[in-house]
């Protein structure tokens, strides 16, 4: 219990020291997750659309095989990740093992699966006589497709949320193909993991606790954004 | 439309690793957990990055995945505790110019009441037995580590295959955490002494040494360079200045003036120049 207390208090004193280290650190995370978000996201909307409104071969496949992704383990995704950078991979000669391109790219990989899944989830949940009105109006496909992703925009951003959540809180990936290597590629998640092995165990939970301050501040904004997105579609 | 995006993300990609070349210099350097968490790194390094102006960048895993990363060619020097692998993966041509640097040393510890009677022994392969006959739980580190390759190597002179025995917990997880689950278990484990040193306090472990000083139970770190032949992309020579600073006098005492938070002496140089 007391070591829980001095977390707590730790936490407050870190954020309020401003720093330099512990700022870079949660930069960094930043820059990392939210690249990868972005990428995810760019990538995986129009493809969860396509599968939510498209027919074809082995559409039932593709979709057991996102769900399966959304679940796939972090250390797997950085080992086999590491195999294809490392200077023996295929593509060691871009020399992107343990930088932060590398991490970004793991992340990338783990949250497409999420994003797709959850917006074709959101795209498919949308009323049919949408798509059926539109298109009787004579829209082209392009922009019935833009019409319901429209009308399903408040589960596209939970599935953005929910990629977020991901690559914020992931660790086993980043750790095997960034390094942790200080001032570089070291992150909060792969610091807490690190500080933890140390015994250091207030200092670990206080940055734990930073890391979800932070995404509390992230997620109170993207709620704001979602919930005007419903107010709009009422009025 | 995505053929455009992936190709988009693979400029970007390239754009951020290129830029990345032309920082500063930088090598990379594969070792182990338990270095990093002494603090050893963060007291030499930036000796040696103020007078060379190369950045060391540290990739702490565990000894058998250090190797491995430097076999690959991922890393430019290696910086572990395990010389005979070292000597090995030497010998098969992946690393060269191979020195010794410093030590530490191996403790067994356990229970304070000391259940298996091992305290008051000389030899750590007779302590060893001593477990194994009570039965009292062993926790291994079982992950290749140097500290688990020093443990097989005890077995072995004993005689005894633990493998598979009720009383022999594998964790396959690094220092701290194998010295956490001992504490719980109330059981034995071989530990390296700086890692005890800095655990036992923080974390009020409820364990003691049982035995310390036999020589077999000495921890020998090793540096050595990925060998350039095999890897063209090496960073050779400032890999060479790193381990060559690290076995001159001024490295070497670098290293001896480090000392833990609690001003325990971590480790003992010894190159031999």
């Amino acid at each position: 219990m007391d070591s829980l207390i001095e977390g707590f208090r730790k936490a407050l004193a870190l954020i309020f020291s401003f720093d330099e280290k512990l700022f870079g650190i949660i930069f960094l995370s930043l820059r990392v997750s939210g690249s990868a978000l972005m990428i995810a996201t760019f990538l995986g909307l129009p493809f969860g659309a396509l599968v939510g409104l498209r027919n074809f071969p082995g559409r039932n496949f593709v979709i057991s095989v996102l769900n399966t992704f959304m679940g796939l383990p972090p250390v797997v995704v950085g080992l086999f990740l590491y195999l294809i950078l490392s200077r023996n991979g295929p593509l060691g000669v871009l020399g992107l093992l343990y930088t932060p391109s590398a991490m970004v790219v793991a992340q990338t990989i783990l949250a497409f699966p999420i994003v797709a899944s959850l917006c074709h989830s959101a795209v498919v949940d949308v009323d049919p006589i949408i798509r059926l009105a539109s298109r009787t109006l004579g829209a082209t496909p392009f922009s019935v497709t833009i019409t319901v992703m429209k009308e399903a925009r408040y589960g596209i951003l939970s599935a953005i949320i929910a990629g977020f959540g991901r690559v914020m809180a992931e660790v086993g990936a980043i750790l095997i193909v960034g390094g942790n290597i200080a001032g570089y590629t070291r992150v909060m998640t792969t610091t807490i993991a690190m500080e933890t092995d140390k015994g250091n165990f207030e200092l670990a939970l206080a940055l734990g606790i930073v890391l979800l301050g932070i995404s509390l501040i992230i997620n109170l904004g993207l709620h704001v954004v979602q919930k005007r997105g419903v107010v709009g579609v009422a009025a | 439309m995505k053929n455009k995006s992936i190709f988009l993300l693979t400029a970007i990609l390239f754009l951020m690793s290129v830029t990345s070349l032309f920082a500063e210099t930088r090598i990379r350097c594969a070792s182990t957990t338990s270095t990093q968490n002494s603090g050893l790194f963060d007291h030499i390094l930036p000796i040696f990055e103020k007078k060379t102006g190369i950045k060391v960048d540290v990739v702490a895993v565990g000894t058998g995945a250090a190797i491995e990363i430097g076999k690959r060619g991922d890393a430019d020097v290696v910086f572990v505790h395990a010389k005979d692998q070292e000597l090995k993966a030497v010998e098969e041509g992946y690393f060269v110019n191979r020195h010794d640097v410093m030590y530490n040393d191996f403790v067994i510890v356990g229970p304070p009441d000391d259940p298996a009677k091992v305290k008051g022994l000389k030899s750590a392969p007779d302590a060893f037995r001593k477990i194994a006959e009570s039965g009292i739980p062993f926790v291994s580190r079982g992950d290749k580590s140097g500290t688990h390759s020093k443990e097989m190597s005890l077995w072995n002179q004993t005689g005894i295959d633990p493998a598979g025995k009720e009383w022999y917990l594998e964790v396959g997880q690094g220092m701290a955490k194998t010295l956490r689950i001992a504490n719980e278990k109330r059981a034995y484990t071989l530990t390296d002494r700086g890692t005890w040193l800095a655990l036992k306090d923080i974390e009020k472990l409820d364990m003691t040494i049982v035995l310390e000083g036999d020589p077999v139970l000495f921890n020998q770190y090793g540096v050595m360079a990925v060998n350039p032949e095999r890897h063209q992309h090496i960073k050779f020579k400032e890999a060479m200045m790193f381990i060559n600073w690290l076995i001159s006098s001024e490295g070497q005492q670098a290293i001896g003036s480090f000392k833990d938070a609690k001003g325990n002496r971590l480790f003992v140089p010894d190159a031999s120049e």
